[in-house]
Parts: structure tokens; sequence; C-alpha cells
């Protein structure tokens, strides 16, 4: 008893009033903390688990995550760019904290497995010396005149900035009736406890397909159901499409093997014995479908653990399962939360060509969480963030130059942008990373930003948004079979773009 | 929206889709991506490419042309398809006035879209119809 008091008492971030409380030790917390703690602003972090690392502590079930991060690539690591090819390490500006989960990779793949990426993030939190306060529970939110209080199994809280980072690894179901009696993804067993089993997965995304992919050396038949045909990346040429390694299911089902991928809506599901029976109804195509099957699996998504703020009057949206947010990730409704990690995607941003922002994954949202900590500082706490002057002549080179190679332009197109204004008295100012959404519809100086974009024929290349007396314009730039937007040619387009301005 | 069977239950009652049967209105409620926009937030940008297609499921948007607004649009209505089908840029401005809630369709998928679903053209060529006749083309 003597000593858990005793660890008790060490445990950091006793209750109390913090500027910034940040809830989740899951890599949007982190990063949002580090970037908090690099711009001074005191913040709480608090967390429900027993260490940092979030769902990475429990998913993806089969052990191997779908981002890359490449041990060998063209940029090297350390640097900057390499972020690009490294989506999985937390940002960080001191060497010995950057591009970590590499260092765990044992070289069997270029996906890093959930141990490794756990690694990473633990190493993480420990070099930089995160801190949070492990097994506090979030339990209830109250607002009060400036901020919010939060009651948690350790005491209460008091914020003047909440920020939400929780992650959306709660299991969700549509409402078919019978899918209560059917066990969720989460709940999939090992894969040989499918032997010669007739097993179907309800869902065509990426868990669907990745459990499907588990159980191909052992289910007699896999039938995988969902009322729309599954959206492969190398077709949407985004990470919200099937990932192309667990396309050995869809390849099988092409060949016509022990596969079948359906187009049909699940409209019950019973219980046969130890079976179950899934009653479905064709979509693209009529018709109508029984099965009778040894297993059935929920693949059909997460949610956000919201708690009890939709009752302050957070509005949400996507079947109640994200918030809406602002483009500087804080609720349209509630002033004052805040979200970082995979939550973010609640901020939709332009989704030109359809391409949604890559705000679902680590490579995305630890862009938005660094945007976010600058953003907060200097919102609520006067705290600016240095805006280097640019000479006129690096203007080109330089936005080019970060089209070309900025990590945050390349994992998050056409949704963060580098942004350059122009101040009549102290020239040229570099305004750092920004949101696109936030800069092409909320007005300012005169101003320029640069992202890069991917076209309907899956090109990339760089976008311009030139703010000229408030109205903004919109220029696409050629693109290049080999990424290279430094060529005479580009230099000239954009020399001419930005003719007056700059 | 609170469930998948309110939405669908809504889908069911815009015009767009009235010829459907439920499984397909399943596939529409997984195929579009329900969207929300707060008062004043822009959904279409006159001038940008590569835009979406927009059902509103509800609240209202108004449509501006360069900064005058010339026609308001509300639940069930259409909007962005003539940019997505003309492979154009939008002429126009649409703003949520008040909470806006949309079903969106990325361009790219809107071909494929209206192929395996022809009775859906066919209403979408009749609201461009009631359009065309009232003058009321604000493209």
């Amino acid at each position: 008893m003597a000593l858990k008091k005793a660890t008790k008492r060490r445990k950091p971030f006793p209750p109390g009033r913090y500027p910034v409380v940040i809830i989740g030790s899951g890599p949007g917390g982190l990063q949002t903390s580090y970037a908090l703690r690099r711009l001074g602003v005191e913040h709480a972090v608090l967390s429900a688990d027993a260490g940092p690392g979030g769902m990475f502590l429990r998913f993806p079930l089969f052990q191997r995550l779908i981002s890359w991060s490449k041990p060998y690539a063209p940029a090297a690591r350390g640097t900057r760019p390499y972020a690009w090819y490294d989506w999985n390490s937390l940002l960080a500006d001191d060497r010995a904290h950057q591009a970590l989960v590499p260092e765990f990779m044992d070289g069997s793949s270029y996906f890093p497995s959930r141990g490794e990426m756990a690694r990473g993030l633990t190493t993480f939190a420990r070099r930089a010396r995160l801190a949070a306060r492990y097994g506090c529970r979030w339990e209830a939110t109250r607002k009060t005149g400036d901020g919010f209080t939060l009651v948690t199994s350790d005491g209460e809280y008091t914020c003047r900035a909440l920020v939400v980072a929780v992650g959306m690894a709660e299991p969700w179901k549509p409402d078919v009736p019978g899918l209560d009696l059917v066990p969720h993804y989460v709940r999939t067993r090992a894969p040989r406890t499918y032997a010669d089993q007739r097993v179907v997965i309800l869902g065509k995304r990426n868990s669907g397909f990745e459990v499907a992919d588990a159980l191909l050396p052992w289910a007699r038949q896999i039938i995988l159901l969902s009322p729309r045909p599954a959206l492969l990346s190398i077709q949407s040429r985004s990470t919200a499409g099937v990932r192309a390694r667990y396309l050995l299911p869809y390849e099988d089902h092409a060949l016509g093997g022990g596969v079948v991928a359906l187009d049909a809506a699940t409209n019950r599901v019973e219980r046969t014995g130890a079976g179950y029976r899934v009653f479905a109804a064709g979509t693209t195509r009529p018709g109508e479908f029984v099965f009778d099957a040894d297993a059935v699996i929920a693949a059909t998504g997460f949610t956000t653990p919201l708690g009890d703020l939709r009752a302050l009057g957070l509005a949400t949206f996507n079947q109640d399962r994200l918030p809406a947010l602002t483009p500087f990730w804080e609720s349209t409704t509630v002033p004052g939360i805040f979200f970082a990690g995979t939550v973010t995607q609640g901020a939709i941003g332009l989704k030109k060509h359809g391409i949604p922002s890559n705000s679902g994954g680590v490579g995305g949202f630890r862009h938005n969480a660094r945007v976010l900590a600058g953003y907060l500082a200097e919102k609520h706490f006067a705290i600016t963030t240095p805006r280097p002057t640019v000479r006129a002549a690096e203007v080109v080179p330089y936005l080019l130059s970060e089209v070309a190679r900025a990590p945050e332009l390349w994992n998050q197109r056409s949704y963060l942008a580098r942004v350059l204004s122009v101040d009549p008295r102290e020239g040229i100012r570099d305004e750092g990373i920004v949101p696109l959404a936030h800069f092409v519809d909320a007005g300012g100086p005169d101003a320029a930003a640069i992202v890069l974009e991917t076209d309907q024929a899956g090109d990339h290349h760089p976008a311009v948004y030139v703010r000229r007396s408030g109205r903004v314009t919109e220029h696409v730039l050629s693109s290049d079979p080999l990424h290279n937007f430094e060529t005479p040619e580009h230099h000239a387009q954009l020399t001419a773009l930005l003719n007056g301005l700059l | 929206m609170a469930s998948q069977v309110e939405l669908i239950d809504t889908l069911a009652g815009l015009a767009l889709f009235a010829d459907l049967s439920r499984p397909q209105l399943e596939a529409v409620a997984h195929t579009f991506e329900e969207e929300y926009f707060a008062d004043g937030q822009r959904i279409l940008r006159q001038g940008f490419s590569g835009s979406n297609l927009y059902v509103i499921v509800s609240g209202q948007a108004a449509v501006h042309v360069d900064g005058t607004q010339r026609a308001t649009l509300a639940r069930g209505d259409v909007f962005g398809e003539i940019s997505v089908l003309l492979g154009e840029p939008p002429a126009a401005d649409v703003v949520a006035m008040g909470p806006l809630r949309c079903l969106a369709l990325p361009g790219p998928e809107v071909e494929g879209f209206l192929l395996t679903y022809p009775r859906v053209s066919y209403r979408m060529l009749q609201a461009e119809a009631r359009r065309v006749r009232t003058a009321n083309l604000w493209r």
C-alpha cells in the first residue's frame, strides 16, 4: 500500500488548472504535446492507457501496418524530406527524436509490425521526455466561463483549451438486425481457429480485407459482403481505398477461387446452432442471397469515443462518428474543443478530385498536430511563431523546392500548404504550413500558397493559390513524371503567376 | 445523422433517389460520404478545379457568382454536377447558410455511379431540364 501511494504521488499532472489539457497518449496526443512544449505552452496529458502508443497497443490485429517506413529512401534519414518516406515516425526537431520507427524495423517488410511501431512511439515518448498521467480516465466534461472542466478518475482538471486525441478505435456496427450477435473485427480469433470454415466478412474496406488475407490459408471459403464495390487505393489514388498489400483475397475473387466479394446489403443475421445465417440483397446487381456460415465477422469500422461532448453541443457527421471541425481542427459548434490524431479527418478540406486528406493516418495527422500547436499558441496564449522574411529572389525556388520535397505537402495533398504573405512594410514573410481550406476561405493579406495535388488522371503536380486584394485564384502547374517540379518550365510558370505580387 | 437506417430513410425521401430499391439505397449510403458544413463555410469554390458532386440532406446553401447571391439551394437539391460532368471548374461558390449536411460523391466516381444507376441519371436530367425551363440556370 505504501509503495502504491508513493507511485501515485509521482504521477505527473495532478488534478488542477492547466492552460491546455490533452486527452490521449497515442501518436496524436504525443505529437501535439511535443509541439506545444517546443512552443512553451504549458499543458497536461491525461491517458486512460497504461503507457504511450494508443491504438498501436492493440491494432492492427494481424500485426502489420499499412503505411510505409522505408529504411532506404531518396532522402536521407534525419532530414525533413525523409518524413515522406517514413509515415510512421513522429516529427521532431532534435535528431535523436526523429525517424525512430525505422530504427526498430527488422527488414522483413517496409510496413512496420505493430510491435515495431509501438516501440518507435514508446521510444519517442521516452527520449523526448513526454510525460502523461497514465491510468487517468476522462469521465465527464463541463463548459465553464473561460474553458472546460474535466472530471476524471483522478480528480477534476480545468483548462482554457481542450485537445481530444482519443483515436477512432471504438468498434462500430450499423443497425442491422442480428448484427449484435456477430463479433466485431476486434474480436477476430487466431486464424487457425477458422480452419476449414466458411466465413462471412461484413465489410470490404481495409479491415475486412486484412481479416480475409489472414484467413486465406485457413478458411474453406470467404465471402466478403458490403453494399458498395471495393474501392482500391490504386484506383482512388489515396489511402482511403483498400491497400495493395491486402489484395490477395481480391485476386482470388477475380480468378474465381474460394473468395467471393459480393456487392450486397445485409438485411439480417440469425444464429443457427453453432453457426450463422446471413440474409443479403444485391445492390449493384439485384438478387437475394442466404449464406450459412460457420463464422461471421463484422469488419464494419470504428467510431470516436466522444464521451459526453455531444451534450455540450458538439456537431458530428459521418453517421455520428466524427466531429465537424474547422480547418484548424476546432469543433465548429463548441469553440475551445480541438482534436488531434485520426479524428482530424473531421476537417474535410477541399477534397480535390475526390482525394481525401491523409488525416486518418499518422503520416498525415502528425503534421496537423504541429499546425494545431502553433495555432493554439497564437490564438490562446499570444505566443507567436516566428515568420522569417524571404528575399524576393528566393521565393520561386523556395516554393518549388517545398512542393517537390516537403513531407507536409506530400502527406497532405490539397490539404496543407506552404504560404508566403506580403506585408507592404515588412516584405515577404514565410507563414509556415497552413491548412489550404483556411487560406482560400478566410481572407487575409496578399499571399501565395503552394500545395501538391493529384488530378483525375493520377498525375501529381503543384497547385498555386494566389490571393490578391482578398480574392483567391487557383493555378495548376505542370506535372512531371519524375516529380521534378524545379525545372526551368516550372520556374517560369510560377514567376509569371507571382508577377507583381511578391 | 444518427444511424444508417435514418440515413437510408432520408435518401429514400429525396427525389434523386426515389426510384432506387432499398438495397440500392444502402449502396448509395456507402458510396456517398456524409459531410457537415458550418454556417458560412464554402463547399464549392468558383474557379477551382477538381470539385465533387453534392446532394443536400438538410439545411440550405447560397449560390454566389462573383460575390453576388444568385440562388438558394435546399434539401434534395444537387450541386456540383455541371462542373463534374463538363470537367470544368464551378462557375459559382456554394456557401452553407446555417448548418448544412450533404452527401458527397468524389468527382471521379460520378460517371461510374450514374452508369450503375441510370434511374438516378434520369432524375438528374429532369432536374436539369427544370432549371433550363425556368431559366434559373445559375451556372
